[in-house]
């Protein structure tokens, strides 16, 4: 089963304030064990807000905001993929994450991801649009 | 560059309304399209938060808080990870994805860090000055 | 005037359109030249009209119709013109514009069969490499002239020279606009894998620090290699670049050290290696070894990146695999330097004796005279085997050889540790 590990946003972190050494030494290490037990399958960290826009679709009209947005909190500031067997190992990775982080106050979410399973409603014909980027999987 | 592309949840998702195989449909050409390009690294569906959970670090502490949660907008329902020139070229994709009539759609566009963003951010700098320079002054493409 | 954020929106929307309307017009005028223009009149009148307008919902369409317009314009002028010379009487042979009917209607042809035409007409052998590469980038990646010249430290006007004298050439030898038939097109296939690589080359060896146009030419590459290979996708070798390209550049966060120093593979924070990019190139490989069809140099290559990729530490790296992909490719390119990595590969797989065979049988290859690795590697496998004298002799012939700075410090400690 796949995860994605997001870790919210913070004032630091939309205050565009970069990761102390300690903190990427942790978080590189963090990493290390995650690549090592063979779980991750990928993650990245986002820029803040303000280098970003927003696309709202509605009643037919396409708008862009340009960043940065309001609630840090409710924002990305990166995240991760992990293959693993449960939510609860999920959780179990997550339990570790590095104290470093945000001074030790942060916000992890997890959610699971969709997997070619979960559509098996779908017609055969039309079967190849779902989880085309699902090989990427296949393979540890 | 790269971005970070995420269509975020709404009440529909958050119910665990899967697409119907229309919009299904559509949204695999789009994905096609991006292929084509070359430009779709990665993307995912995700499931509602009641299939997940929050683990809340205070004073390095960690608490655990089962799904589901109450705000859809906080949530993202699915993401596409796009290698692409510029946040404009990220914004044009994105105008392009194929949304239901009547149904509304959030869609966050994010700056990903690269290789040597962490001590490299003189050098965005200097790329968007120059980038400004150059459309003020284009003669010709 | 027009807001810095529309013209944002205009190159991006050239960046997504122009090689798909560039292919399109090329194959309705049958000029690769004159399609270019119409196209950057489209895009003229795009910067003229959209920041009022708007950018359409379609912008490929809209500059497609601009373009379209202004082809037919011309030919009119042209027949118009045409008619008056016949009317004086005079025989005017036009050198300029195509020699057939421009075919407006023509849908028989999709969007990718132009594309795919373009990429090979851009990479015809007719043309000298730097050729190719500043008019597939021009063409295809949509770069702007000043762009390409950054990119490989080279004066603009060169570079726009050459797209010039390119076309020309194209035009002048009646390249056709095609793609090549099933006997040619392994041949002319390796002209365009070789083109796309050479970027990213020339991206890869690029340090930090450069001008940014430099590193993001792997960029560039790859969404060329990704690109070609969705138009040629029975065809492993595309698989193959792709994969290579995309597992090389997993490196890309451990390559480099604090100070900025390049860092070696066998010394890189594997951790740092990006998952994601490893695994589509796993990915791309595998795509290539489903359709069944024997190893091409670029398969070959990818597969032995692939070997590094998928060993956590330098210790689990299957060397004998390794040997055997290099094996199979000195068979394909029959290269010294090809042949020297082979006898690495097998002296950590099978003892530094094995690989000793195979460089001592090295040292007189003149392409290798003044290749420092050949007796960096020799005096490694020497001092392995307990050879001291001869290892610090081939030391300091490597450290005289190198002229990185960095590598003959430490070649002349290896040495002076002996």
């Amino acid at each position: 089963m796949r995860f994605m590990v997001i870790r919210k946003a913070d004032e630091e972190s939309e205050a565009g304030v970069l990761p102390s050494a300690e903190l990427l030494e942790a978080m590189g290490r963090y990493n290390e064990e995650l690549v090592k037990a063979g779980v991750l399958l990928s993650g990245e960290g986002l820029m803040s807000s303000d280098r970003g826009a927003l696309v709202t679709f509605s009643g037919g009209t396409v708008t862009v905001t340009d960043g940065p947005f309001a609630e840090a909190k409710e924002l990305v500031a990166g995240y991760s993929i992990l293959d693993v067997g449960s939510l609860d190992e999920a959780l179990e990775w997550v339990r570790k994450w590095p104290v470093e982080d945000g001074h030790g106050n942060a916000e992890i979410e997890i959610l699971q991801v969709h997997e070619a399973e979960d559509f098996g409603h779908v017609s055969e014909e039309n079967r190849k649009y779902v989880g085309d980027v699902r090989e990427l999987a296949d393979e540890k | 560059m790269r971005f970070m592309v995420m269509v975020k949840a709404d009440a529909n998702s958050e119910a665990g309304v899967l697409p119907t195989e229309d919009e299904l449909v559509a949204m695999g050409r789009y994905n096609e399209e991006l292929v084509k390009a070359g430009v779709l690294l990665a993307g995912e569906g995700l499931h509602p938060s009641s299939r997940g959970a929050r683990v809340t670090f205070a004073g390095g502490q960690p608490t655990v808080i089962d799904g589901p949660f109450t705000e859809a907008k906080e949530l993202v329902a699915g993401f596409w990870l796009i290698d692409v020139k510029s946040k404009a070229e990220a914004v044009e994709w994105v105008k392009r994805v194929p949304c239901t009539d009547g149904v509304e759609a959030s869609i966050e566009i994010r700056q990903v860090f690269e290789a040597d963003d962490f001590g490299d951010a003189f050098t965005d700098e200097l790329r968007e000055r120059e980038e400004q320079l150059r459309l003020t002054t284009k003669k010709d493409a | 005037m027009p807001t810095l954020e529309t013209h944002r929106a205009i190159d991006a929307v050239w960046r997504i359109e122009s090689a798909r309307l560039i292919a399109g017009l090329t194959r309705m005028v049958h000029d690769i030249g004159l399609a270019e223009e119409l196209a950057q009149d489209a895009l003229v009148a795009a910067l003229e009209q959209w920041p009022e307008s708007g950018v359409p919902d379609n912008p490929g369409a809209w500059l497609m119709a601009i373009a379209k317009r202004r082809a037919i314009d011309q030919f009119r002028r042209r027949e118009t013109l045409d008619r008056k010379v016949t009317e004086i009487g005079r025989d005017l042979e036009t050198q300029e514009g195509p020699s057939a009917e421009p075919d407006f209607d023509a849908i028989d042809s999709s969007i990718s069969d132009d594309l795919l035409r373009l990429v090979f007409i851009s990479c015809h052998p007719v043309l000298s490499t730097e050729a190719r590469v500043a008019l597939t980038l021009r063409l295809l990646g949509g770069l702007t002239t000043e762009e390409i010249a950054r990119a490989f430290l080279v004066p603009e006007p060169t570079i726009a020279q050459r797209i010039v004298r390119a076309k020309k050439t194209l035009t002048q030898k009646k390249i056709p606009f095609e793609v090549p038939s099933a006997g040619e097109l392994g041949e002319r296939l390796t002209s365009v894998l070789e083109v796309v690589y050479l970027v990213f080359n020339e991206g890869y060896s690029a340090t930090g620090g450069e001008d940014w146009m430099r590193p993001a030419l792997c960029e560039d590459a790859m969404r060329l290699g990704r690109i070609l290979a969705e138009l040629v996708p029975t065809e492993p070798e595309a698989h193959g670049l792709i994969a290579l390209m995309e597992i090389q550049a997993s490196r890309a966060r451990a390559r480099t050290g604090p100070g900025g120093e390049p860092v070696l593979l066998f010394d890189q924070d594997r951790a740092r290696w990006d998952q994601l990019l490893i695994r589509r190139g796993l990915a791309a490989l595998r795509r290539a070894a489903k359709l069944g069809k024997p190893m091409g140099p670029y398969v070959l290559q990818a597969s032995i990146a692939a070997c590094h990729a998928i060993a956590r530490t330098p210790e689990e790296t299957d060397w004998p695999r390794i040997a055997a992909l290099y094996a199979r490719l000195v068979q394909l390119v029959p290269s010294p330097v090809i042949e020297l990595n082979r006898a690495v590969a097998l002296s950590m797989a099978f003892g530094p004796q094995t690989g000793l065979e195979i460089v001592d049988g090295l040292t007189g290859e003149p392409s290798l005279k003044n290749y420092h690795l050949l007796p960096s590697v020799r005096g490694d496998l020497l001092a392995k085997l307990g050879r001291d004298e001869e290892a610090r002799t081939e030391f300091e012939r490597a450290a005289a050889l190198t002229r990185n700075e960095r590598e003959r410090t430490l070649l002349l400690a290896r040495a002076a540790k002996l």
